[in-house]
């Protein structure tokens, strides 16, 4: 779950890492009060959970407090890679001397956290690896032992900071761990994290990323998800109810199957085909009926749909369960759309009986099946 | 043969009574599985599928003395449950539970790697040596004893291609699903020396999937070790967006890191063959052998 630059900033300050003083609006008089109690020049940022959005034009630096009203304004008007801007985070303007980045990730290989940190900053991660490898630092966190003072002033030495510095940034490093690791975070950056021309530092942007597996212990995060705060679509808050895994692609063969990598594997075999699925959509490991009606609906909810692709290899599923969800959905929902099924595995004769005696049709071959949706998905079906 | 799990494997189930457990406790002993006792804490005392089951595993182990465990465990408190098997000297563990956080897997792997404990999992459907055993909930009747070493990020995929080999009679020495998650025990590069070292393995089918780095390290090493038997790979989400979590807690792009395109062209940097589509891993392994 990723969470708003405004409720980073202010887990951060909470944990003693320097932030830039401001607050959160939703309208342009909340924007007059919030500029009114800060000092000018400001910088109006739109709190969107997408990357890229300075390059985007969802930052606006700005004088005066009407100023900051109208850049609110356009900014509550716009639309961020189709993500309506909700709110804007006023703050006052840092006079930056430098941009440096520090973070927080995990290394698969070593089954660790990895704390990264750069004397570049204000651009991608990945960025800066690319075009100054060399300015990277990266230190391996002792699973057991975890980040030090004495990592942190390392890091900091590394940068090139030295006396007062030296240790004001370490504490600020150490401080961003701690957040990370409070808050269950999978990725947690300052990026930037500048240093001010008086010499102190501050957080100029930061992002959270909670690990959703650890949302169980952070409940009020989790809530906030299921309300729909957390930027997910109606369809998405749905599926993760019914712990279905859904992702909405832009294409037009809906697509169902069961386990992340098969599901994978079909939409790579309908592109191969030349089709576009129009989604991701696992029901998981022994699915009953119901669940297999809900993840349905959810894909039949998308108008673009043109054609459905159901793909189901039985293990801990059962291929008659799947059949009856699939003519129980049917039933209540209406399914007009042409359906290509692919059924084999656990229970595959009671399957394919239930579904033949209902006029359905079922194939065998994964590859088979791809070919017949893109088909149809472009000269229509039956 | 085959690798890690062999005649000598007796294990416990944690998590026995629970509807998964009990379920795939049954399955497991039906396909030739040393299943010697179950866990599950404040149910101690009763027998399932003739099974004895213990409060802890310190009490299983002072009467059984296991060798390996399965864990069906509920996820949060599954971190628990496993390191409850490493400190009974429990030395394979697979974790079978699905949506284990970050935080929790780095600890367990921490202990391991201190105990010398193979980890198989989390969110993985196990592991099977065809004919002989299994650890793990995976279809049985698909496998076909052979000589060919499959390693996946994936399970019903895993099948696909397995069942697909199996209808081309190449039959598998051992299935090992490593796990979708970011953290998990063993990785591709562990899988690959094993099998380089089991006699009944003559080739191997590498399975992996948008997310990390670790296919494309596994493929800097087989290249750089001069890997002495063929492999295939087989890629999954070339189709995927970046920055969406396909379905799998591992499977995601970050920016431009991840994506299906730089782990084919690292296998292929590698001499290594990639299936296009998931039918294709048994004719490219049939021209291989």
């Amino acid at each position: 779950m990723k969470l708003f630059e405004y409720e980073a900033k202010s887990i951060l300050a909470k944990y003693g890492i320097p932030t830039p003083q401001g607050g959160l609006a939703t309208n342009v008089s909340q924007a007059h009060e919030v500029a009114a109690k800060l000092k000018p020049p400001f910088a109006v940022k739109a709190q969107v959970l997408v990357a890229g959005r300075g390059k985007a034009g969802g930052i606006l630096f700005v004088n005066s407090i009407a100023d900051a009203e109208e850049a609110t304004e356009k900014l509550l008007n716009m639309h961020i890679k189709d993500i309506q801007v909700r709110s804007v985070w006023i703050e006052e303007r840092l006079n930056i001397r430098k941009e440096l980045y520090f973070g927080i990730t995990t290394d698969r290989l070593n089954q660790s956290y990895l704390a990264i940190a750069s004397a570049v900053g204000g651009m991608e991660i990945e960025e800066i690896a690319t075009q100054t490898p060399r300015k990277i630092i990266k230190l391996l966190i002792n699973p057991q032992h975890g980040f030090h003072t004495f990592h942190a002033r390392e890091i900091a030495r590394k940068m090139g900071y030295t006396g007062n510095q030296l240790s004001e940034l370490g504490r600020i490093f150490e401080g961003l761990y701690h957040v990370g690791m409070d808050y269950d975070a999978e990725l947690i950056e300052m990026n930037p994290i500048v240093e001010i021309t008086n010499g102190k530092f501050a957080a100029a942007d930061a992002r959270i990323i909670i690990d959703d597996n650890a949302l169980f212990r952070h409940p009020e995060y989790r809530k906030r998800l299921l309300e729909g705060e957390g930027g997910l679509t109606q369809q998405e808050i749905e599926a993760m109810e019914n712990d279905l895994a859904y992702v909405k692609l832009d294409g037009d063969i809906g697509v169902i199957g069961n386990g992340a990598g098969l599901v994978m594997a079909t939409l790579d075999t309908i592109q191969y085909y030349k089709g576009k699925p129009a989604n991701f959509l696992d029901i998981g490991g022994g699915a009953p009926a119901e669940k297999i009606a809900t993840a349905l609906k959810i894909v039949l909810s998308d108008p673009k749909v043109k054609a459905l692709l159901i793909n189901v290899l039985g293990g801990i599923t059962r291929c008659d369960e799947v059949a009856r969800g699939i003519l129980e959905a049917r039933e209540k929902i209406g399914v007009a759309k042409p359906m290509v099924i692919r059924l084999v595995g656990t229970n595959e004769e009671e399957g394919k009986r239930i579904l033949s005696e209902a006029g359905v049709h079922v194939l065998e071959r994964m590859e088979e099946a791809a070919q017949r949706v893109v088909e149809i998905s472009k000269h229509g079906g039956k | 043969m085959g690798i890690i799990i062999d005649k000598n494997t007796r294990a416990i189930v944690q998590g026995i009574t629970g509807a998964q457990g009990s379920f795939h406790t049954k399955l497991m002993q039906e396909y030739g599985t040393k299943i010697v006792a179950g866990t599950s804490p404040g149910k101690g005392g009763g027998q399932i599928h003739g099974v004895p089951v213990y409060d802890t595993v310190e009490e299983a182990q002072k009467k059984h003395s296991a060798n390996a465990s399965i864990i069906f465990v509920p996820a949060p408190f599954a971190s628990d449950a496993a390191l409850e098997a490493l400190e009974n000297g429990i030395k394979t563990v697979v974790i079978i539970t699905e949506h284990i956080p970050i935080k929790d897997a780095i600890s367990v792997m921490a202990y391991a790697k201190e105990l010398d404990v193979t980890i198989i999992g989390p969110n993985t459907p196990g592991i099977i040596t065809p004919g002989e055993n299994k650890l793990g909930i995976m279809p049985a009747h698909i496998f076909k004893p052979g000589s060919i070493g499959m390693v996946s990020r994936s399970g019903t995929l895993t099948y696909e291609i397995a069942a697909s080999l199996s209808a081309k009679d190449l039959g598998q020495s051992t299935c090992l699903g490593l796990g979708g998650d970011p953290i998990t025990g063993l990785n591709f590069i562990d899988s690959l020396k094993l099998f380089e070292n089991d006699p009944q393995t003559k080739a191997v089918v590498l399975i992996g999937e948008i997310g990390g780095n670790l296919e494309e390290l596994a493929a800097d090493y087989i290249a750089k070790e001069k890997y002495l038997k063929p492999v295939v790979a087989f890629i999954a989400g070339r189709s995927a967006p970046p920055g969406k979590r396909m379905g799998h807690a591992g499977a995601i792009i970050i920016g431009k890191a991840g994506t299906a395109e730089t782990k084919i062209e690292r296998f292929r940097d590698a001499n290594v063959k990639v299936a296009e589509k998931p039918s294709d891993v048994a004719e490219l392994l049939s021209k291989l052998l």
